[in-house]
């Protein structure tokens, strides 16, 4: 007998989804390889890094599959991240100018 | 319903869905993770810190890169490898992470024949994402090798901000280790698939119910979390 509460699909999606993150991870070292610099670089290294890990968690982890009441406890709290990471950047923009000031003028 | 029954919450059809399910779930006495058991939704909760923990280090590596007034090494340079002729940027990152995808996949197929409760295919399945897992620790070690050799300590290496090897040490360090991890878990599980111990609801640490292979599923989520904190680390350390 087999258990209902399992999350079980056919095994195509797993084939499709694998297949994908392989062509996401290939396309991610191209912009190494190929020296795409500047904007362009930062932003297609964060679109492909956000759709392998979209991938990842929706279909391998199962979450695409999860009732809402799971899935937003686990999506939802690492969203305030993004505040640290504000924060983070302010502190580090602040630390580089005072370095900058201090360890040119030496004052 | 029986004890029994009750226990192993069978996808309940009565279950509303969406939004206003989410309210009901939550607002629910007893359990709010319905159809979920309570080792996959403790594995969440675990991977969820782990989540913070992970991101700690890769928000203060943002910080530490974004203040130092010293260059940045270059790490496409850096982690380069050459086999004979002219070195191939990242090649053995890139290599690494081709690993570790294929090993999510084999996991993928490891919980699904866990399901279908096919005993050899899942055992065989987890123990290829074991060596899989293994061999990216390996060149993980040789990575670290070759750097130390060239130099590259946590308080300074000789190609830029100092910085650098105390994040890079510190980042893949941790997430090594929790592929290791990965690594002996999925042999434990292996030897107990293979044994039928899910099966028969042999007790023992990491037993389940009768029948039940919903261990191997925990087990999965934890593999794929590695592999999607890899994701983070190639994007951000390795290429941005």
């Amino acid at each position: 007998m087999a258990h209902a509460q399992g999350q079980q699909h056919p095994l195509g999606v797993y084939f499709k989804v694998w297949a994908l993150l392989f062509v996401l991870s290939s396309f991610s070292y191209m912009v190494d390889y190929y020296h795409v610099e500047g904007y362009l670089r930062w932003t297609l290294i964060l679109i492909f890094m956000f759709l392998k890990a979209g991938f990842i968690i929706a279909i391998f982890m199962h979450i695409k599959w999860e009732r809402l009441a799971l899935s937003y406890a686990i999506l939802g709290p690492p969203v305030l991240l993004l505040v640290f990471i504000g924060i983070m950047t302010y502190e580090s923009d602040y630390t580089f100018l005072t370095r900058g000031i201090f360890f040119v003028t030496g004052s | 319903m029986t004890p029994s029954d009750t226990d192993s919450t069978i996808a309940q059809p009565g279950l509303t869905p969406g939004l206003p399910g989410l309210a009901e779930d939550w607002s629910s006495d007893q359990r709010t993770f319905k159809n979920v058991p309570w080792g996959k939704a403790m594995m969440w909760i675990f991977l969820l810190s782990d989540t913070f923990i992970f991101s700690c280090f890769l928000i203060s590596y943002m910080t530490v890169r974004m203040s130092t007034t010293v260059p940045w090494p270059i790490p496409s340079e850096v982690f380069a490898l050459s086999f004979g002729g002219e070195p191939i940027p990242l090649i053995l990152i890139a290599i690494m992470t081709f690993i570790l995808i294929t090993s999510s996949g084999t996991m993928v197929l490891a919980v699904n024949y866990g399901y279908r409760m096919d005993r050899k295919k899942t055992a065989i399945l987890l123990l290829i994402t074991a060596a899989l897992g293994a061999s990216f620790v390996g060149m993980q070690a040789f990575e670290w090798t070759k750097l130390i050799h060239e130099g590259v300590r946590p308080w300074g290496n000789p190609m830029g901000a100092a910085q650098f090897g105390s994040t890079f040490f510190m980042i893949t360090g941790f997430h090594g280790f929790h592929v290791s991890i990965g690594v002996l878990f999925l042999i434990l599980v292996a030897r107990k698939v293979w044994r039928g111990d899910y099966d028969t609801g042999k007790r023992g640490f990491f037993t389940s119910r009768k029948g039940s292979y919903e261990i191997v599923e925990s087990m999965g989520l934890y593999w794929h979390f590695v592999d999607l904190v890899w994701v983070f680390i190639f994007a951000f350390f390795y290429l941005w």
